[in-house]
């Protein structure tokens, strides 16, 4: 293992090179016509190898390590927990997410204690596990749950392990002492749990754990990168392969120094080609709960905050200890909005929608196609049970707001649109519900398409009040 | 060549070998004969027949027994082009009337990557006030109840109680759909406010074009000399035969334009190109657009990023300061709405969801915040001045063992 091997970065891997290590069977089975499609699309990204079939095959097993080794990302992927919830971390191929969209979305932890009573340990699991959001059509959800050993007693722990571990959520197990971590391997010995952590204290004996039960490792050494190449340059030779670093976590005065590590090893691997650095970030904001701060609601701000700060900068699992809504909420949007590919808004089909049974004198309404406002307005419609038409205008996948101010959304196009989808026909009326927000179009709106417009909400929630108020229009 | 059809061959006959050996564990070779000269056996192990085919780890022969001594020194970036600084507000001995000046910009780096290239100046906050009433979610309305609609008491307040260091008023009331105040009318505004604080303003139009145009060139005008921010131009103005005349009013009258562009790096620079010819760049700052967290930040982050990026390579047409309208994540709804109470009180919902949209373009490299609640306010302070200091630090904290 060498460092600062110069790799090509998937940037500079043309569609070529990774056709001429594809089978070439033009066989279809991926869905593309042709191998070189298929080559196209699996270097935007869009592709993992496993999606050629033929390549799974025995006899193409070199061009499949070829591949493999072609397309490595300088930060490696790293896979815990097993099944359906199995959560792999890292696996980025660039440092910004314009160059290539960034892959395996931050995973989020929450933490449990080993000196837990039943009664809560049960409560605060099923919290984990029922915590979900529904977003632009998508349930957000956390992805594992981190153990930690507070007792100190091995028994204790693999209690806690075993309990935790029947949920099937992925697990990391929290100790610096070998012999509380070998307590808790033995109760899931075949569920790759990730180990924290390997520290200049513990390595020898924790690299044992990690080779018998064949788990990843957390390589710990906070606020020292010499450290943490140091241990990892030492477990590689070991034999432990698949590593993720913990460079330490500060909430208060040493935040700038978090920041600016995990910035500094993200550029090291990804821009320097530093083996030894290029393997997924940890970030802990539980440590907010281990300051002198005394009120919780601050901690949880801090904790907030940091979280916020760190799935921006870089890291690829985190560890949290608030369960609070409004703490992990902007988490899971955040991360889930980060980690969409910045060259395709999240849009829907534009065109026309229905709700309810809408007849000739029913509202007709006008939206953008950006998934979010879309989904947003449709709850709100259907909530409401209202009969209306509800035309997506095609922006790009831009809201309504920076759809008109970015002059995506105009009354020219508003009234190309109310002639594309043939709204003369949807109603028998002329008039048009524009959003609130678009407000500014209306009198250009009115002159362009020769509708007349009844500015709506800005928000749809108001919809329902709207239309009572205002539906039929009065006027001639 | 043959070197390629050896290495061919030994490939076949590897995975053949592993069809061969699918689900075996030990072999055993009986009447067997082997005449060796220069020949090396290779058997892939993890051979259960399965598509995924896992190389053997390479022999362990000697373990290490101490740590390998590893050094690190950080990948060295250089980059050719720099930011500008742009002065907001100017004081008495530079025409202007403002007791503190606020300068943006300066970044030869991207934001806070590392200690070694902090930008010359820390992130600026400027704070809200409206000419009129608006509607506001409870939680911005409470900490500036009594002054709502008052302007001069409302930036007095963000000065002296929230610690603003420069003000925004933003002049809802010309809105020719809301009370259509005429731009003499808003210049008085501008003059209170002006008289009522000591720090640099920024002045908010109403969206309109025509009226924008012509409310700046006659607060341009009234308050000649103070360097405000005219916040801000577009290219809808440009098609409108308008920005000539409003980029003359802030260059005759020593202003600053904030050029607003909607998520595109083009139009951001065509604008730019735009204003060059009446116009030092100096005296130019650019609005990227700020989106709500869950409703398009990331094209925000992204643009932001890939503008400074730009701009330090060596586009000039990008080497502006940026701010970002971070008020604009209360239009999320899960900022102000009611949701489950598991997702705990707007109150506190709300103003986080202010601070973190800050946070995340803080690190895309934003240079001035307009903001609204205080909270938010001192956290993006808190946070920023820590940023601008990173050798201090606390030691680092069991998290493991401790009990929460």
């Amino acid at each position: 293992m060498t460092t600062g091997k110069r790799r090509r970065s998937i940037k500079e891997i043309s569609p070529i090179d990774v056709y001429n290590l594809l089978p070439r069977t033009n066989c279809r089975e991926c869905g593309e016509a042709n191998c070189m499609a298929f080559a196209t699309r699996l270097v935007n990204g869009e592709y993992v190898l496993e999606d050629c079939t033929p390549l799974l095959r025995p006899e193409y097993a070199h061009l499949h390590a070829d591949l493999s080794d072609l397309l490595a990302p300088p930060v490696k992927a790293v896979t815990f927990g097993t099944g359906d919830r199995a959560v792999t971390v890292g696996g980025k191929h660039v440092l910004h997410r314009h160059d290539f969209t960034y892959h395996n979305p931050t995973a989020i932890a929450l933490d449990v204690a080993d000196s837990m009573p039943e009664e809560e340990l049960e409560r605060r699991v099923n919290e984990i596990c029922g915590f979900s959001y529904t977003y632009i059509g998508r349930t957000l959800q956390l992805d594992a749950i981190a153990i930690r050993s507070t007792t100190g007693d091995p028994d204790a722990f693999a209690r806690t392990v075993e309990r935790v571990a029947a949920t099937g959520y992925p697990l990391i197990l929290c100790t610096l002492d070998p012999g509380v971590m070998q307590g808790g391997l033995s109760r899931v010995p075949e569920g790759r749990p990730l180990l924290y952590a390997a520290t200049a204290a513990n390595w020898e004996a924790m690299a044992d754990l990690a080779l018998q039960y064949g788990c990843p490792l957390v390589v710990s050494a906070p606020g020292d990168i010499p450290l943490l190449r140091s241990l990892v340059h030492t477990l590689l030779d070991c034999g432990v392969a698949d590593l993720v670093l913990d460079p330490g976590t500060s909430v208060d005065a040493g935040l700038a120094s978090t920041i600016m590590t995990s910035s500094a090893i993200r550029r090291a691997a990804c821009l320097a080609h530093d083996d030894y650095l290029g393997f997924p970030l940890l970030g802990t904001p539980i440590a907010a709960w281990a300051g002198d701060e005394l009120s919780p609601d601050a901690i949880r701000w801090k904790e907030a905050c940091t979280a916020e700060m760190l799935i921006t900068r870089y890291a690829d699992l985190l560890i949290l200890h608030s369960l609070e809504g409004w703490v992990l909420l902007p988490q899971l949007l955040w991360r889930f909005n980060l980690y969409t590919d910045p060259r395709k808004p999240v849009s829907v089909e534009p065109g026309v929608r229905t709700f309810g049974n809408p007849d000739r004198n029913s509202p007709l309404l006008i939206t953008t196609n950006y998934a979010l406002t879309f989904f947003t307005v449709e709850s709100d419609i259907k909530a409401a049970h209202l009969d209306c038409h509800l035309i997506v205008a095609d922006t790009g996948g831009i809201s309504v707001e920076s759809a008109v101010a970015g002059r995506y959304l105009t009354a020219e196009k508003v009234a190309e649109t109310l002639r594309e989808y043939r709204a003369e026909d949807l109603v028998g009326h002329r008039w048009l519900i524009l959003p609130g927000l678009a407000a500014r179009l209306s009198g250009e709106t009115e002159e362009a398409s020769g509708w007349r417009v009844l500015v709506g909400p800005k928000d749809s929630s108001g919809l329902a009040a709207f239309l009572r108020e205002h539906w039929p229009p009065r006027g001639d | 060549m043959g070197e390629k059809r050896d290495a061919e061959q030994s490939r076949t006959l590897q995975s053949w070998l592993r069809s061969l050996l699918g689900g075996v564990e030990r072999i055993e070779l009986e009447r067997v004969e082997l005449e060796i000269g220069d020949m090396e056996i290779f058997i892939p192990t993890g051979g259960d027949g399965g598509p995924e085919v896992r190389l053997p780890a390479p022999p362990v022969l000697t373990r290490p027994t101490a740590l390998i001594p590893e050094a690190f020194s950080p990948h060295q970036e250089v980059y050719p082009g720099r930011i500008r600084e742009v002065t907001l507000g100017a004081t008495r001995k530079d025409g202007g009337s403002r007791g503190s000046t606020v300068v943006i910009g300066g970044a030869a780096a991207p934001a806070f990557s590392s200690p070694q290239a902090l930008p010359p100046h820390p992130p600026a906050i400027a704070m809200d006030v409206f000419d009129m009433k608006i509607p506001l979610p409870k939680a911005l309305k409470a900490p500036v109840l009594d002054v709502l609609e008052d302007p001069a008491a409302w930036a007095r307040m963000n000065v002296d109680r929230f610690g603003a260091e420069a003000v925004t008023v933003h002049l809802m009331s010309t809105d020719p759909l809301i009370a259509d105040r005429s731009p003499r009318e808003a210049a008085r505004t501008v003059e209170e406010v002006l008289q009522a604080v000591k720090v640099p303003l920024i002045v908010g139009g109403c969206g309109d074009p025509r009226k924008d145009a012509a409310v700046f060139t006659e607060v341009a005008e009234m308050a000649s000399g103070e360097r405000l921010l005219l916040n801000s131009v577009t290219l809808e103005m440009a098609d409108h035969q308008l920005l000539e005349g409003v980029a003359r009013a802030a260059r005759e009258n020593g202003h600053v334009l904030l050029a607003f562009t909607g998520l595109e790096l083009n139009s951001a620079k065509e604008l730019n190109r735009r204003l060059y010819p009446y116009l030092d760049p100096e005296n130019i700052v650019m609005d990227l657009t700020t989106v709500a967290l869950g409703y398009g930040l990331e094209y925000s982050f992204t643009i932001h990023e890939r503008a400074r990026i730009a701009a330090l390579m060596g586009d000039a047409e990008l080497q502006h300061p940026t701010i970002s309208a971070s008020t604009n994540a209360w239009a999320a709804r899960e900022a102000w709405m009611e949701i489950d109470g598991r997702y705990g009180s707007r109150d506190v919902r709300g103003p986080l969801w202010e601070t973190l949209n800050a946070l995340i373009l803080l690190l895309a490299g934003v240079d001035l915040f307009l903001m609204m609640h205080p909270s938010a306010v001192q956290t993006l302070r808190t946070v920023s001045s820590r940023l601008m200091h990173p050798g201090e630090g606390e030691p680092p904290r069991d998290w493991v063992t401790v009990q929460i």
